[in-house]
């Protein structure tokens, strides 16, 4: 943490802000969490963004809450409430904003375009922290064989994510990965 | 609802609200995702607002909102307090450490399946701009505004010039 005024003012503008510019979801967000909470305000190490990542999937709920553990970090109980009210509450009222303008009849043409044209930035988003997640806890070439075999056993079975989570778990606890 | 998400609630959303409960038809399930799915943050937690709000206003959306972050939020917090406890002790370390390494590499994964369709419809647009954004995003690691307010705007106006051409 650093003397840069209140971190729960800080916590409540980064992640309010970041979460207008989060395309696609909150996995698009993590390049812009890393370089802030890591790069920027120093509020983590890169090891501590992995963990925190690890988490955040391990978890039950939606995974933008990988913001509580970054708030929770910073200033505690507070900083956890703050980062994911911040996070959340803004877009959630807009959404809502905009749903009630555009009404139930709405067949608009012009989503569809939004979304055409939205879809290849948050895929490129997601590729981007697929790599700053990946050099952050890929620090070894065991480490980078487990990444890819997740992502080949992931893409070609139909596994509860959840196996290969706490597979992965036990490779690390006898020791094999860093 | 909220706890039974592992890795993303959206595909129990969809059944307890379309399926179970009938709350919605599927199409004003999709419809609404897609409305949630390009405006900014987390979708889930857009649709759920949007959704509550479809029945009780506000509130009902406030409710819903509530109600799909709370339970979550408190066991995250609980998590954090343990990790900030015994986040140093080496068996977790190390534990994590495989952890995350599966985490990266189920991301990887999903943008890989989400990048098919682009590679099925020849859609070199869509993939010079996908490049673009991740060089811009995870290599140059500029901040994340500043490429939006670029990279939005263009692909907007290339999408609509080229739907023109189209029809």
């Amino acid at each position: 943490m650093n003397g840069e005024g209140n971190p729960l003012l800080t916590l409540a503008a980064t992640f309010g802000l970041m979460s207008l510019f989060a395309v696609g979801g909150a996995n698009s967000a993590v390049p812009e969490m890393h370089r802030v909470a890591v790069e920027v305000h120093h509020w983590l190490t890169d090891k501590q963004f992995a963990d925190v990542f690890a988490i955040s999937q391990l978890s039950p709920g939606p995974n933008v809450l990988i913001v509580t553990l970054i708030g929770y970090a910073v200033a505690g109980l507070g900083g956890a409430l703050v980062a994911t009210l911040a996070m959340c509450l803004p877009t959630a009222l807009l959404a809502y904003g905009v749903s009630r303008f555009l009404g139930r009849s709405s067949h608009a043409r012009w989503p569809a375009i939004v979304q055409a044209a939205l879809v290849p930035l948050s895929i490129g988003l997601m590729a981007a922290s697929g790599l700053v997640l990946g050099l952050a806890s890929d620090r070894t070439w065991v480490a980078a064989a487990v990444t890819i075999g997740a992502a080949v056993a992931a893409s070609l079975t139909r596994l509860n994510p959840l196996w290969l989570l706490a597979a992965g778990g036990c490779l690390g606890f006898i020791g094999l990965i860093g | 609802m909220s706890l039974a998400g592992f890795g993303g609630v959206l595909v129990f959303a969809r059944r307890a609200i379309v399926e179970q409960h009938r709350w919605m038809t599927a199409e004003e399930f999709n419809e609404t995702f897609a409305l949630c799915h390009f405006l900014p943050g987390p979708n889930i937690v857009n649709l759920t607002m949007v959704f509550g709000s479809r029945f009780r206003g506000l509130a009902g959306g406030l409710a819903a909102f509530t109600g799909l972050l709370g339970p979550p939020t408190t066991i995250m917090t609980v998590l954090a307090t343990l990790y900030a406890r015994f986040g140093d002790v080496d068996a977790l370390r190390r534990i994590l450490a495989g952890v995350s390494c599966v985490a990266v590499g189920l991301l990887l994964s999903v943008v890989f399946r989400m990048m098919m369709p682009l590679f099925r419809k020849r859609d070199a647009v869509g993939l010079v701009f996908l490049l673009a954004v991740f060089v811009a995003i995870g290599v140059a690691r500029l901040p994340l505004a500043t490429v939006l307010l670029v990279a939005v705007p263009i692909s907007l106006a290339v999408t609509i010039v080229m739907r023109r051409r189209a029809t």
